[in-house]
C-alpha cells in the first residue's frame, strides 16, 4: 500500500459501511491527544527531540496491526507536496495545523482509513477514529483500545489530579474530543439551527463548520463536540454529546416532515433544481456545489430522489475541494479552472450512477 | 452584500468608523479587511487561545494594570525542565511540558474552573500501564463512600459484601506494592 491509496478515492472506504441514524449523522470521531512523559512538547521541543518521537513511531509501528485497523501507513509530512497534504486534510485523515508543521510531523493511517494517529502536532501524540453514523460509544471503546494498545510502549504524561497532560489547557484530563458530523438542512432551512446553538454551547458542547475551527458549515454540515474534558469521564462526556445529538436528530426529522407537508412542492423544486444545475452546470464554485449537494442529499434521505446513492454528498464534497481538485488535474489550478473542473467531475460522478 | 473593497467575497464584518463627529460603515470581508488594517488579529483570528491568554492575564492582575507592570522577572515562576516561564505561558497559552503542571500548579485552578465549567480534578481514563494502583485506589475511595452511604440508610447486608470487597481490594494493593518493591 502506498500514499497514493489515501489519495486516490475522495471517500474512505470506511464511509461506504452503513451507521445507525445515517440519514442525518455522517460519522462519529474520537480524538485522544496523548505526550510523551519525559519530552518538552511539540510547541517547545528541540527538532531532535521531535525527530526522535517520529523514528520511534517509524520504527515501532509503520506496517504493523491493530484488530481491524491493518497495515498502518506511515507518512511524513515533510515527503508530502502542498496539494498532497490538502487532500489528506480534505479528507481529514490529518489536520490543518499538522499539515502546516514541517520538520518532525508525521501520521500513521489504516489501511480502511478509519484510524489516523498524527505525530508531533500540537500534541506528540493525536489518536483519531472514525466510525460511519452514530457511534459514540463503539468508537469510544476502541479508540481506548488503540490507546492501551500504544501505552504499552510509550510512557505517558499523565497525573492523577489533572489526569492526561495536554499542551493545551483546553484538553487537559481525558485529552478526548469528540465529535459528530451531521446533516442538518431541513435546520438551517427554517434557521432553528441558530437559535438551538446557544443552548448548546451552554451544555459545553461546541457547534462548528465541517473542516473544523473556524470553518463555515458548507452543505449543512456541522460538526457537533465536547468542549469540556476535565472533570468528568470519557463515557460521561459522550452521554451528554450522545442525547444533543439525538434531540438534533430529532428536530431535524420533524422540521423535515413538516417542510414535506406544508411545502411539498418547493422543496421537491428546490432539491430538483439542485440536480439539475450539479447534473448541467459547466463552472461551479464549491459553495453553490455544497448548496446544491446538500439539498440533493436531502432528496434522497426523504425519497425523493432515487437511484442516486446517499454517499453522493460525502464523497462529493471532498472531491470538489481544492486540494483533491488539484491532485486530480496533477497541477496547480485558478479558481476559474477549478470551477471547471468541479462541475465536469460532478457531471461525470452522477453520470456514472445512472 | 459584497465586500466594498474588493467585490468579489460576501462582506462579513461591518465597521462603524466615527471620526470628528463624522460616522462612515464599512462593509468588507475578512480578507480585505486584515489589508486595510481594520482588524489587528493575529494570523489565525480570534482564537480559542487568544481567549484564554485574556482570561489568564485579568487572573494575575487582579489589583488593576499598575500590577502587571511590577510583575517582573524575579518573581516569575520558570519550569526548571522546559524553561517555560509563567508569563511566557500566558502569552502563548500553551504548556512546555509535562512539569509545567507542576511549576504553576497554585495558579491553575482558577484557569482550569473557567475551561472547563468549574472543573480542576481528571474523573476519566487512567493509563493501563503506567497507572499501576491508581486504578485499584480509585475504586477503593468510591467503595468506601459506597460503605459509608450504606451504613447510614442501615442497609447492613449490602455494606457486609461492600466491606468485603474494600478488603479484596485492599489485598491487591498491598501484594502490588510489595511486588513493586522487589
Amino acid at each position: 500500500m502506498t500514499l497514493e491509496h489515501f489519495m486516490n478515492e475522495a471517500i474512505s472506504p470506511w464511509m461506504r459501511e452503513e451507521g445507525p441514524d445515517n440519514d442525518i449523522v455522517l460519522s462519529s470521531r474520537i480524538r485522544l491527544a496523548r505526550n510523551f512523559a519525559d519530552m518538552p512538547f511539540p510547541i517547545i521541543a528541540d527538532q531532535k527531540d521531535l525527530e526522535k518521537i517520529r523514528e520511534f513511531f517509524q520504527i515501532e509501528y509503520e506496517h504493523t496491526s491493530f484488530q481491524d485497523y491493518k497495515d498502518l501507513e506511515f507518512v511524513s509530512i515533510r515527503d508530502l507536496t502542498a496539494i498532497e497534504k490538502s487532500v489528506l486534510v480534505e479528507k481529514h485523515l490529518i489536520s490543518p495545523l499538522l499539515a502546516k508543521k514541517e520538520g518532525a510531523a508525521a501520521t500513521l493511517i489504516s489501511e480502511n482509513e478509519q484510524v489516523s494517529i498524527m505525530i508531533n502536532e500540537e500534541d506528540h501524540i493525536r489518536i483519531q477514529l472514525y466510525f460511519p453514523g452514530l457511534q459514540l460509544t463503539k468508537a469510544l471503546t476502541k479508540a481506548l483500545e488503540l490507546d492501551d494498545w500504544l501505552e504499552e510502549k510509550v510512557s505517558y504524561a499523565f497525573d492523577e489530579t489533572r489526569g492526561f497532560l495536554t499542551s493545551c489547557p483546553t484538553n487537559v484530563g481525558t485529552g478526548m474530543r469528540a465529535s459528530v458530523m451531521m446533516h442538518l438542512p431541513a435546520l438551517a432551512m427554517t434557521k432553528q439551527i441558530n437559535r438551538m446553538m446557544p443552548a448548546i454551547n451552554q451544555l459545553g458542547l461546541v457547534v462548528r463548520g465541517i473542516y473544523g475551527e473556524g470553518s463555515e458549515a458548507l452543505g449543512n454540515l456541522f460538526q457537533i463536540s465536547n468542549q469540556i474534558t476535565l472533570g468528568k469521564t470519557e463515557e460521561h462526556i459522550i452521554e451528554d454529546l450522545e442525547s444533543v445529538v439525538q434531540q438534533l436528530i430529532g428536530h431535524e426529522r420533524k422540521a423535515r416532515n413538516r417542510i414535506l407537508e406544508q411545502s411539498g412542492i418547493e422543496l421537491e423544486d428546490r432539491i430538483y433544481r439542485s440536480l439539475g444545475v450539479l447534473e448541467y452546470s459547466r463552472i461551479i464554485e464549491s459553495k453553490e456545489a455544497a448548496r446544491c449537494l446538500s439539498n440533493v442529499r436531502l432528496g434522497i434521505d426523504l425519497g425523493i430522489i432515487k437511484n442516486v446513492s446517499r454517499n453522493i454528498l460525502n464523497e462529493l464534497m471532498v472531491l470538489t475541494q481544492p486540494g483533491f481538485l488539484q491532485y486530480f488535474a496533477k497541477k496547480t489550478l485558478t479558481a476559474n479552472e477549478r470551477d471547471i473542473l468541479r462541475a465536469s467531475l460532478i457531471r461525470e460522478r452522477l453520470q456514472f450512477e445512472k | 452584500m459584497e465586500c466594498q473593497e474588493c467585490h468579489q467575497r460576501p462582506a462579513t464584518l461591518h465597521y462603524t468608523q466615527v471620526i470628528n463627529g463624522h460616522k462612515t460603515e464599512v462593509q468588507i470581508c475578512e480578507v480585505c479587511a486584515k489589508e486595510k488594517g481594520y482588524m489587528t488579529y493575529p494570523e489565525e483570528g480570534y482564537s480559542l487561545h487568544n481567549l484564554l491568554t485574556g482570561l489568564f492575564n485579568f487572573e494575575s492582575n487582579p489589583m488593576g494594570a499598575s500590577h502587571g507592570t511590577t510583575f517582573n522577572k524575579e518573581n516569575d515562576l520558570q519550569c526548571p525542565k522546559c524553561g517555560l516561564t509563567f508569563t511566557e505561558f500566558k502569552q502563548i497559552g500553551k504548556f512546555g511540558c509535562g512539569e509545567c503542571y507542576h511549576t504553576f500548579a497554585s495558579n491553575l485552578n482558577p484557569i482550569f474552573r473557567r475551561v472547563h465549567s468549574g472543573n480542576t480534578e481528571h474523573r476519566g481514563k487512567i493509563p493501563k500501564r503506567i497507572g499501576g494502583n491508581l486504578h485499584l485506589k480509585k475504586q477503593l475511595s468510591s467503595l468506601k463512600d459506597e460503605l459509608q452511604n450504606l451504613i447510614m440508610n442501615e442497609e447492613f447486608e449490602q455494606a457486609a459484601v461492600v466491606r468485603d470487597k474494600i478488603k479484596e481490594i485492599e489485598q491487591q494493593i498491598d501484594q502490588k506494592e510489595k511486588g513493586d518493591a522487589r
